[in-house]
């Protein structure tokens, strides 16, 4: 493998690893909190907000805007460690 | 002035500032034509990709369905925007670098074959078509109501002038009106909203006031008074819904992988300049599209209040303006069953008096809340921005699918770049036609269709998409296969039970539920077919030749972000 091609292949390892982390958080908050444990987090109040139908209407959706815009940070930064940005 | 009258003045407004968008930024080659010559701002991008994303179901219908479902319409909630979450992450900087024009493109080169791409043109077409149909129909409905033209005229103006804009400026003049279109949108829905909160919970936020106590002094929270005559008049709990868990998963799953492999929004990504770009304008695109997201399941809990408070128990004769107009329009029907002159609204099929069509309830709300009359024509602005802007998307798909996947792939190469652009602007023509036509005599399956773009998506794109990037060793032969099971597992089971047509037609439908796979609706099992073709795609893989190196070499090159160029004419 040239320095080039190991190069790549490093990048792409961390790259994977930050998906698989980001989209973890992705299916707790909306298949965890907000579907398989909708009806224990319900017995917890937010306000007038049952916890469970919260995260499935509203928390959900607050998480996964966070989500993206943390990935462009992340791999803003990758890019730069590996040179790759523009 | 009256409803109508404002109603003129807004669309008339916005709809010159389309046509003057469009006549400003017209399409001079192909590039400008399929992806707006590559330099749209990040910003931009994604205000357009969130005005293209959020099409007449998002605005007009959403809400209203939520409204009637509770709990359960949590599933489009989570579902239109977790999808967006894949998307962003797993799909659309790898086909910014990969850099071509349309998702056939993609699927054709990287699994090195002609009939890999002609599936994916099919699947394109489909679910462009349907969608497209939807949206004219939308278009049909605001004008039929609020200008009073009947469903047919206003589906012909809502023809001419996407096409103008659309054959016109191609996806540069598109992306420039969806920005506009987006603004009119967000500003038309959210008005109402914050108005509506503020009147019942003297909290503006609509996504704070939706749990937030009353403002009648009661120091009763909204929801649990929802909660509470939602029983009492033996419906669901709002917030518990009645779909089974494995069901409400299931359709989660199936519209999140579903919409992310819509062509029309993909295709949005190849128009900025560096995957960097591509990257950022998803997030923006997100946040402009959650602030709808998130401030409709507010209305639909306001909505829902404030209707059954309305006409329950209360004289027909009695009911507001609005009862009326809606009723021509045969949305709402009153029949007196125990003819006591009452409207009575129960769960009890027999003794229920009132039908409600859930796509209205967006359009009556500020209505029902008696709101100023700008207000209520501005909703319908908002409406027919909606719907245009994502008729223009899919109808650019379309056109490019036949003019550049078809015409100019397979049927005939040499064709010059003004040859195929005219090829696009009629390609865009006829389709227009045809969804107009199906947009005024919508097939009585209109719904289940829908569903079932939403399950082909899942079933066919999105698993051949993420793994030609994510598995260098995926071959043609699996991704065909895994795409042709898939698709035909889906539509299977959507015959079966959606259809009935193998148990003597529609009428067997409801008897089918009892024998449900794993107990998970048509609309859900998407994301079996999807959990199928993966699993065919990986193992017939392993029987069969390597992909070439040529191909493994570009799946090396889109993981690489830099150098991306532009989306390259070949």
């Amino acid at each position: 493998m040239s320095e080039q091609q190991k190069k790549a292949s490093a990048y792409w390892k961390e790259n994977v690893k930050y998906l698989f982390i980001l989209l973890a958080i992705w299916f707790i908050v909306s298949y965890g909190a907000g579907i398989l444990f909708k009806d224990a987090l319900d017995t917890i109040r937010l306000g007038g907000f049952k916890l469970g139908f919260w995260f499935a209407q509203q928390g959900s959706i607050y998480v996964f805007v966070v989500l993206i815009f943390v990935y462009v940070r992340l791999m803003n930064k990758l890019d730069k460690k590996y040179g790759y940005d523009e | 002035m009256s409803v109508q009258i404002w109603t003129y003045i807004l669309v008339g407004i916005t709809f010159s500032i389309y046509i003057g968008i469009a006549i400003w930024s017209r399409a001079g080659s192909t590039k400008e034509f399929y992806v707006a010559g590559g330099g749209v701002s990040p910003l931009a991008n994604g205000m357009a990709t969130a005005a293209d994303w959020m099409s007449a179901a998002s605005f007009i219908s959403m809400a209203g369905i939520i409204a009637f479902a509770g709990y359960d319409g949590s599933v489009y909630l989570m579902g239109w925007t977790g999808g967006y979450v894949l998307l962003a992450l797993l799909l659309a900087p790898y086909l910014r670098k990969f850099g071509k024009f349309t998702v056939p493109d993609f699927i054709g080169d990287r699994y090195y074959s002609k009939t890999a791409r002609l599936v994916a043109v099919l699947c394109a077409l489909l679910v462009s078509f349907t969608y497209v149909a939807g949206q004219m129909q939308g278009v049909g409905l605001v004008f039929s109501r609020f200008l009073e033209v009947d469903m047919t005229t206003g589906v012909i103006i809502g023809m001419v002038i996407v096409l103008f804009y659309a054959v016109l400026g191609g996806m540069k003049g598109i992306t420039y009106t969806q920005v506009a279109q987006y603004c009119v949108l967000i500003f038309a829905f959210m008005v109402p909203a914050i108005f509506i909160s503020f009147q019942m919970t003297g909290n503006p936020i609509p996504q704070l006031g939706m749990g937030s106590t009353l403002s009648d002094g009661s120091g009763i929270f909204l929801l649990d008074k929802l909660d509470g005559l939602s029983t009492e008049l033996g419906f669901d709990e709002y917030t518990s819904g009645s779909k089974s868990m494995i069901d409400v998963f299931a359709i989660t799953l199936a519209l999140m992988v579903g919409t992310a492999g819509l062509p029309h929004v993909i295709v949005r990504f190849f128009t900025v300049k560096r995957v960097k770009d591509a990257r950022k304008s998803a997030g923006w695109a997100l946040l402009l599209i959650a602030i709808l997201y998130t401030a409709a399941p507010a209305v639909s809990v306001f909505a829902r209040t404030n209707m059954i408070d309305t006409v329950n128990n209360k004289p027909y004769a009695e009911m507001p303006e609005w009862f009326s107009k809606w009723e021509i329009t045969g949305l709402i029907a009153f029949e007196d069953k125990n003819g006591d002159g009452k409207i009575q609204y129960v769960a009890d099929k027999s003794k229920n008096e009132l039908n409600v069509n859930r796509d209205i309830m967006v359009l009556a709300n500020p209505e029902i809340a008696n709101l100023p009359a700008w207000v209520i024509a501005l909703v319908a602005a908002g409406g027919l921005a909606a719907a245009l802007s994502t008729a223009a998307g899919l109808l650019l798909v379309i056109s490019s699918s036949v003019s550049h996947d078809l015409i100019k792939k397979v049927f005939k190469p040499d064709i010059s770049d003004k040859g195929e652009l005219w090829a696009a602007r009629g390609a865009a023509t006829v389709a227009v036609v045809i969804a107009g036509y199906f947009g005024i005599n919508p097939p009585g399956f209109v719904a289940a269709v829908v569903a079932l773009a939403f399950g082909l998506a899942a079933a066919s794109f999105f698993p051949a998409i993420v793994l030609g990037i994510f598995y260098k060793k995926m071959n043609k032969e699996g991704a065909i296969a895994g795409m042709v099971i898939g698709i035909t597992l889906m539509l299977f089971y959507m015959l079966k039970f959606k259809f009935g047509i193998f148990d003597g037609g529609k009428e067997a439908v409801e008897g089918l539920k009892d024998s449900w796979w794993f107990g998970i609706s048509p609309e859900g099992f998407g994301s079996v077919a999807m959990l199928v073709n993966f699993i065919v795609s990986i193992a017939i893989m392993k029987f069969t030749p390597e992909p070439p190196e040529t191909v493994q070499k570009i799946v090396e090159d889109i993981r690489i972000p830099n150098n991306a160029g532009e989306a390259i004419e070949h």
